[in-house]
Parts: structure tokens; sequence; C-alpha cells
């Protein structure tokens, strides 16, 4: 008879990933257009570079390596809690139309004003915060007009929710000044963008927030797996527990979204990966979702500048490219259950 | 003796389908009453009543002498557990996953497992023979095996008062004994109430200190297994003819159906 260690092993299953984000971190910092070498990385790290090799290191390399792991880490923490909220696998905050939600706002708040996204680095977040929470009291309604029917029209929903708000932010933006076309399109599809470290510090604060506040959640949302009344019986509180974690996953979702805009499947992606990995228990989950979501997209972003150079891709194309197929197949493996 | 469970003339109805109109029902502490009736008399609403999930439309529900809807879930829930008839968790968590929910009641802020929180877990796995199952996933058990690991994860609450619906229909003969052993002997040994909805009327009426019989939105009948399973009461409720036997060793009923009854 085996008895797993408790505690003591989630623990180190998550230092591993931690070890795991460190080195990926490390790698793309070798990665771009001006190939820095290894020994430079070293000298970096050492503080014996020069001037110009740091600013480009850390400056422009860095600051987006620390702004992909920040956003993967939102969307992946985001998309497991969505999943356990939900009951299903394929939720994310893109999917459910979060994400789209959150970038409207965030749009909304700069264009009106007339702003430009570095400008106001709490205001965009902030409204995207608003526009997500909105998305989801608009979804959790159309759910309630179905009773206790299935989150699959949740997820029909979701989606045609974030093509009406990608249709309107291209028409707000693109009105405002049709020269943005093309970065509005990259904003679309979801793309690292280079932002002055105070934004950054912003977007972290918030998405370190939201993940916490998860993370207290987490032991909570494995008692939601065998339903609301199960769940209830083991002494949860069913509507102020999801509400909670609907609230703050849309706090991740909106700062990771209000600058870096509609990467997808994210939050698809690396909690399969992970609960198939590590298990289903959320207190092991929601961390590792999060350590492994950041790695995830520190790597995606280093291939989207690297794999077309010297043309950079949005980090979208290659979430996409490997989100796509996994959905459907797991949208397959869905229908053919009993 | 105290009373762990109480409906008094309880109404209750889905949208306009009634279910019960007038339910009188009292448990005392430390007892075991199987109730009983056809398809469609309401047990699982009874059951979902007694556990909270379902609020009645007149009447009042006490547990513990303490009106039901007053109870915060997770206060409820560290006396009252509930083995519901069926279990269908969106991940694949193992066996010993399962059984640890059942401390959720108990645990902290963070929720994690104490050593005791570990130990009783293991001695709930122990009583119902599921300890060589810990690391399988549930969801690849039979449905005995699923069945008797929810049964764990309700023994490891710790509760005073257990509600099972239908505990033993996708049991084989052997486990289906070896569950209402254990539950008369948990019973007995911690003062625990249990409250089982069931079909099979010779197992209830084998194991259960008293049967309450459901029928038409009441309880028609409600005493000991061998004042309530008659044929009257059969023919009555279940519309079946049938002969009632003695069990040998216990003394109990034995119901042996015949026939429909003809229609009146």
């Amino acid at each position: 008879m085996s008895f797993p260690p408790g505690a003591s092993s989630r623990l180190l299953r998550l230092l591993v990933l931690a070890l795991l984000l460190g080195a990926s971190m490390f790698l793309a910092l070798g990665l771009g257009p001006s190939r820095a070498s290894w020994a430079s990385l070293v000298d970096l790290l050492l503080g014996r570079s020069d001037a110009t090799t740091r600013a480009i290191l850390v400056d422009v390399r860095l600051s987006r390596i620390v702004l992909a792991a920040i956003v993967g880490a939102a969307l992946s923490g985001a998309g497991a809690a969505f999943q356990a909220v939900l009951r299903n696998p394929l939720a994310d905050p893109y999917i459910l139309g979060v994400s789209g939600g959150a970038a409207l706002g965030a749009t909304l708040v700069t264009t009106t004003a007339g702003l430009a996204p570095g400008d106001v680095p709490f205001a965009r977040p902030a409204a995207a915060f608003a526009g997500a929470v909105l998305t989801l009291a608009v979804l959790f309604r159309l759910a309630r007009l179905r009773g206790r029917t299935g989150s699959m029209a949740l997820l029909l929903a979701g989606v045609v929710l974030n093509a009406f708000d990608s249709a309107v932010i291209l028409f707000l933006i693109t009105v405002g000044d049709p020269a943005r076309f093309q970065g509005t399109l990259a904003f679309l599809v979801g793309s690292i963008v280079p932002l002055p470290w105070g934004a950054i510090a912003v977007v972290a604060a918030f998405v370190m927030a939201g993940l916490a506040l998860l993370f207290l959640l987490s032991h909570r949302l494995n008692l939601l797996a065998f339903g609301e009344e199960t769940a209830g019986h083991l002494g949860l509180d069913v509507e102020r527990t999801t509400w909670q974690v609907v609230i703050s996953a849309s706090l991740v979702t909106a700062a990771a979204v209000s600058f870096t805009g509609l990467v997808g499947f994210v939050g698809l992606i690396v909690p399969h990966a992970a609960r198939a990995a590590l298990g289903p228990d959320h207190r092991v989950l929601v961390p590792a979702s999060a350590l492994g979501g950041a790695a995830f997209l520190v790597l995606a972003d280093a291939g989207a500048r690297t794999v077309a150079a010297p043309v950079e891709l949005p980090v979208g194309v290659i979430t996409a490219l490997v989100g796509c197929p996994l959905f459907l197949a797991l949208f397959l493996r869905r229908l053919r259950e009993p | 003796m105290a009373s762990a469970l109480r409906f008094e003339s309880v109404a209750f109805a889905y949208g306009a389908t009634a279910v019960f109109t007038r339910l009188d029902l009292e448990v005392a502490e430390g007892e075991i009453v199987a109730v009983l009736g056809p398809n469609g008399t309401g047990k699982t609403t009874l059951l979902r009543l007694a556990s909270g999930a379902l609020a009645p439309d007149r009447g009042r529900i006490e547990i513990f002498g303490r009106s039901a809807g007053a109870i915060p879930p997770r206060e409820r829930s560290r006396s009252v557990a509930v083995v519901p008839q069926e279990s269908r968790p969106a991940f694949a968590f193992t066996a010993l996953e399962v059984v640890r929910m059942g401390r959720a009641p108990h645990l902290g802020l963070l929720g994690i497992e104490t050593a005791r929180d570990e130990k009783v877990v293991r001695e709930a796995m122990e009583r119902t023979a599921v300890a060589s199952l810990a690391t399988r996933p549930f969801l690849e058990l039979s449905g005995g095996e699923r069945q008797r690991v929810v049964l764990a994860r309700a023994l490891a609450q710790e509760p005073r008062l257990l509600l099972l619906d239908e505990p033993t229909a996708f049991l084989d003969l052997k486990h289906r004994l070896a569950v209402y052993d254990l539950l008369v002997r948990w019973s007995r040994e911690c003062g625990i109430t249990v409250v089982l909805a069931s079909h099979d009327l010779d197992l209830a009426a084998r194991f259960a200190d008293r049967v309450a019989l459901v029928h038409r939105g009441a309880v028609a009948a409600d005493g000991r297994p061998a004042d309530v399973l008659t044929k009257e009461m059969l023919r009555l409720a279940y519309e079946v003819e049938a002969e009632i036997g003695q069990d040998p060793t216990t003394g109990r009923p034995v119901v042996i159906p015949i026939a429909p009854s003809a229609a009146p």
C-alpha cells in the first residue's frame, strides 16, 4: 500500500518548475536579433558588462522577457482557475472572451483620451479589469438563462464576444489613426511589446495580487470538481467561492491583456500539460500553471523573435499554432465521452 | 434520545411538481433509518432536503436541534456527510485525493493537511477496503470501488450524521454486505446516525433499526422493519403482491415479490 506524501512533495515539484522558469529566461536572454554570446550573459550576471551591452540586454531584452513571464503566468493561472470553476478543461481566458473584454476596456480608456498605451500605466489594467468583469457578468447571465446547462454554450458565447470585441477594437484604433492598423493587428493576435519598467511593475503588481488570491483559493477549487452540490456538502460556500475565483482570475487576465493584447490558448495549453504531469490537485496546479506558463510564454516569445528573423512575429501566432490543435483534440475527446 | 434529524410538516415542489405535501420524520441520534419507496417518490429529494442542498417550501427541518437553513455550509459539513448516488469529478483525481477532500471541512486557511488529517484519511480508506486503490485515478475505478472511495471520503469528514443515497446500487453482493456491515459497526462504535435511501428492501430490513416508507408525498409507514414491510404496505406503495418471509438468522422480514398488483 502506498500513500504518497502530501505537502512536501508538492513544494518540491514547484521548486523544479521555478528552476525551469529561471533556465528558460536565461536561455531567452541569449536569443535575439543581436545575438548575445553566453560569455556576455555571464558578464552581465557578474556585473562586468559595459553600458551598451547592459542597455540592450536589460532594458530591451530582459524587460521583454519579464513581461512575457508575467503575462504567461497570469493567463495560465487564470486558465486553471476558470477550468476549475466551470468544470471544463477547455476554458481559457481567451476562449471565454474575458481577454477580449479586457482588451476592449484597455483600448477604450486610451483611445477616448487620445493617449498612447504607455502614457497611463495604471488606467489600462484598471479599465481592462472592468471589461473582463463585464464580460463575465454577461457570460454568467447567459449561463443562468439556460439553467444548469453546459459550459460548452458558455465557451461558444465567449468566442462570439471575443469576435465582437476584436471588431470594436479594430474600429476604435484605426478610425482614430489608420497608420496604427498593423500595431492593432499585433495587439489582437497578442504581442509582447516593449514597455517601460514602470508599466511592467504595475502589470506585475496586479498579476501577483490576483495569483496570490487564486493560490489561497486553490484547495477549494478541488471541491468544485465534484459539482456544486457535493462541494456544498464538503463545506464550500459555492456561490461566494465562485465569485472570488472569477474576480481574481479576471484581475490577473486583465493585467496581462492590457498591454500585450489577446495572447490566446496559453491558459489552455499550460494547465493541461501541468495537469497531465502533476495531477489535478489545484494546490499544485495553480502555482505550477503560473510558473509553467511563465516559462512557456518566455520561450514562445523567444521563438517568435527568432524563427523568422529579422521579422518579429507576435507571440500570439506561436501560441495559437500550438493551442488550436490541442483545443480541437480535447474537444473531440470530450465529444466522445459518454 | 436527542434528535439528529427532524422533518416537521415539510412541503416541497420542483416548480409545479409537488414531491412532499406533508412530510414528518424524526431520526434519533445513533439510529440507522432506511427510507424506502419506489422510484420517483422523493427518496433522493428527502436526502437533499436533509443535507441542505434544497430548502423546504413550507415546514421545518432540523439537524441536531438547529434549523437546517441557518447552519453555514462549512459548519454543517463537519457534522453531516453525504454519499450521493453517483460521483463524476471533472478532473482525474486519484482515489486518495478524493478521500482527502473529506478533510476539507476541517482544514485551515491554506488547506494543508496535518498528520492527523492524513491519519483519518488512511483509516477511512482502510475501513472501506480502498487503501490499495489510493494512487489509482478515481474515474478508472469500477462503480463499486468508486462508491467505497466516496464512502471513505464521507467517513473522513468525521460526521455525526451520514446521509446515503442508494449506497449499494452499483455493488455486488459481497461489497453490498460489507458496506452495510461497515455502516452498522461504525454507527454502533461512534454513535453515528445513518439515514439511507434504498431500493434493497431485504438489506434495509436486515440492517436498519427503522424503516420509513415514502408514499404520495408523505411518510406512509414508519417503524420496525417487520411492522412496515407488510403485504398491505407493499401493495399500497410498490403495487406488487408479495409474500413476507423471515430471515432465519436475524428474524428480520424478507420480501418475496410475486407479481404486480392488478389495477384497482
